[in-house]
């Protein structure tokens, strides 16, 4: 789950990481007052969770209110990359004299949390990692005893900050992390870190994701979830939990298992159909659950067909197909459907779909070829 | 003929007497599987499938001699369960459990990794022995002794291949889920390293899918160490950039960790890579 700026830069300051003390305004009126009570220049920034703000002129410095307001009014509604602008930041505009990235991430091959930093700040870091991946440096940090002080000096030096910044950089450092492992993060990002005219460094742009599956331990900030830029979709599959992620082709997906899922996919479009969705209905589904599965699916305008492709493990094929024939019923779907279940209790399963005249396949490409004709209108 | 567990394995059952654990513990119990004590904390001195229950792994492990876990226990409380099994001395740790938060498990790994304890998972279908023991929840019946080890760090894909290749009446050494999280027990390399020196695996299978560098790395391993045929297949082709597809650990990001890269790896390292499921079966006939 990602998190807003402004929301992000709020948890940092929480762990001794300067900030701006900007505030959030929904309309261009708020946007003024929090301007003049800032006094001096701001920066209007969108709040949306999508990368790449600035170029898509929704980061504006403004040098008086009145300015502020104006910036605000042109934001405020924007369409970047597909989502509304319906929040903007106001933050006091900082002194920019250097910009340095400061990011946590997990370190899959290394299974750690793992400190990143370059003194290429205020750019992408995979454009860093790209053009020049010897200006990213490193730091795994041990679970057992966290960010230790050395670590944060190391990488102070490394980035060739003044002596005088290495107290306030590991400060930094060591909040970020603390900031990282309290809220379950996935990603933790401050792009740029700012050395100001005086020295000082500020945290002006802050980025997190958080672990979904570490949620359940963080009510408060599961509820910051912004629904508004979510698909509708998404959202109903998350609530059910159920894997789902739209895609542009025609047939509907429905497959127990990820990895199955992407192969279920990949095997549509090798026989030269295209998935309409990512979809797993995960392990040990219920009839309810694969109900919904099926409402998400045939929610979705471009769909022809729907290749149901069950292998049961820890889901049974009987469970699958009595909730598939409660969902169809429910539903009463007019696309034509394939349906293979194969595994646990797969001989109850099929039976039941042939009792009610579904077309089943045993093989997977048998059943992905069955699709694809299908959704070409071609009767099988 | 196997690797990491067969008819010697004394399997203790974290969870037991839950829904999954109960429903998956028969299925193991009818394949042959030597269950040997079930876990509940509050539940000891019960019995449970005709299986003794105890308070904890360490009771368990005293009172059966036990060797190998695995765990079906909800994600909150499983990386404790990892924790518990291998402080007991347990050699072989099967967490089926997914949903696992990754900074629970990046300090339950530093600590197994301090053990002599393996661990199998999390998010993972477990592994099978084909007619020696199931330790997880595959559908046994597909499965045939036989030549071939497969790893995978998927479930159904992994059910879907074997059936492709006991369908051709070729059989399996042992197959072996790795799991979907970017933070696993085991990886691709061990395994990998298990069969090449298994004297009864003559083949491996190896399935992939998007996210991390897993693939790439066994690649690199498999061109200096394995002489044994290795066919692969890469789930993900047609995964969009930025999404996690189900698995936690399957998402490109920043441009890195996608199908055409780990195939281009595979390839280079001498594996030919299925275009399907189904094919893996074909091309591991070819090689036998």
């Amino acid at each position: 789950m990602k998190l807003h700026e402004y929301q992000a830069k709020r948890i940092f300051g929480d762990y001794g990481v300067p900030v701006p003390q900007g505030e959030v305004a929904a309309t261009p009126e708020e946007a003024r007052a929090i301007a003049e009570r800032i006094g001096g220049p701001v920066v209007v920034k969108a709040q949306v969770l999508v990368g790449g703000r600035g170029k898509a002129g929704g980061v504006k410095l403004a040098k008086t209110p009145e300015e502020a307001e104006e910036k605000a009014r042109e934001i405020l509604g924007m369409d970047i990359k597909g989502l509304t602008v319906k929040k903007v930041l106001i933050d006091p505009a900082a002194d920019i004299q250097d910009e340095i990235y400061l990011g946590m991430i997990i370190d899959r091959a290394r299974q750690r949390v793992v400190m990143m930093a370059s003194a290429e700040g205020g750019v992408e870091i995979e454009e860093v990692a790209a053009t020049n991946p010897d200006a990213i440096k490193k730091v795994a940090v041990d679970p057992f005893l966290g960010m230790k002080g050395y670590q944060a000096i190391g990488m102070a030096s490394a980035l060739g900050l003044d002596k005088s910044q290495f107290r306030p950089f590991t400060k930094i450092a060591t909040g970020l992390y603390n900031a990282f492992v309290a809220s379950d993060a996935e990603l933790a990002e401050i792009n740029p870190l700012v050395v100001q005219g005086d020295g000082s460094l500020l945290a002006v742009d802050g980025k997190m994701v958080l672990d979904d599956n570490g949620l359940f331990r963080h009510p408060d900030l599961a509820a910051k979830r912004d629904l508004d830029e979510e698909d509708p979709y998404e959202t109903k599959a998350r609530e059910a939990d159920l894997s789902y992620i739209k895609l542009d082709g025609e047939i509907g997906c429905m497959v127990n298992g990820a990895g199955l899922a992407m192969a279920t996919m990949d095997i549509v479009k090798h026989f030269g159909g295209a998935p309409a969705n990512f979809l797993d209905i995960g392990g040990g589904a219920d009839a309810a659950k694969v109900a919904t599965a099926l409402e998400i699916i045939l929610g979705d305008p471009n769909v022809k067909a729907v290749l149901v492709n069950i292998f049961g493990g820890i889901t049974r094929c009987d469970e699958v197909a009595k909730g598939l024939l409660a969902a169809i019923e429910d539903v009463k779907p007019e696309v034509p459907f394939v349906i293979r279940l194969v595994g646990t209790n797969e001989e109850e399963g099929r039976a039941l779909m042939a009792a009610a005249n579904f077309p089943t396949a045993r093989t997977l490409a048998e059943a992905a070829q069955m699709a694809v004709a299908a959704a070409k209108g071609e009767v099988k | 003929m196997s690797i990491l567990v067969n008819k010697d394995t004394r399997l203790i059952v974290q969870g037991l007497t839950g829904r999954e654990g109960s429903f998956h513990a028969s299925q193991m119990l009818d394949y042959g599987t030597n269950i040997v004590a079930g876990v509940t904390p509050g539940k000891g001195g019960q019995e449970h499938l005709g299986v003794p229950v105890f308070n904890t792994v360490r009771e368990a492990k005293a009172a059966t001699d036990a060797n190998a876990s695995i765990i079906y226990v909800p994600a909150r409380f499983a990386g404790d369960a990892i924790l518990e099994a291998t402080e007991a001395g347990i050699e072989l740790v099967v967490c089926i459990t997914e949903g696992n938060p990754v900074l629970d498990m990046i300090t339950v790994k530093a600590y197994v990794d301090q053990h002599p304890t393996r661990l199998i998972g999390p998010n993972c279908p477990g592994l099978i022995s084909p007619g020696q023991a199931k330790v997880g929840i595959m559908p046994g019946n597909i499965h045939i002794p036989g030549p071939v080890g497969v790893v995978s760090r998927s479930g159904t894909l992994t059910y879907e291949a074997v059936f492709a290749l006991s369908n051709k009446g070729i059989g399996q050494s042992t197959v072996v889920g790795i799991g979907g999280d970017p933070i696993i027990g085991t990886k691709f390399i061990d395994v990998l390293k298990l069969f090449q020196d298994d004297p009864d695996t003559e083949a491996i299978v190896m399935i992939g899918e998007i996210g991390g560098a897993d693939e790439e790395m066994a690649a690199e391993f498999i061109k200096e160490y394995v002489t044994k045929p290795v066919v692969g297949f890469i789930a993900g082709q047609t995964a969009p950039p930025g999404k996690r597809m189900g698995h936690a650990g399957a998402i490109i990001s920043g441009g890195k960790g996608t199908a055409a890269e780990k195939i281009k790896a595979l390839e280079a390292a001498g594996v030919p890579v299925a275009s399907h499921p189904e094919e893996i079966a074909d091309l591991i006939a070819a090689r036998l």
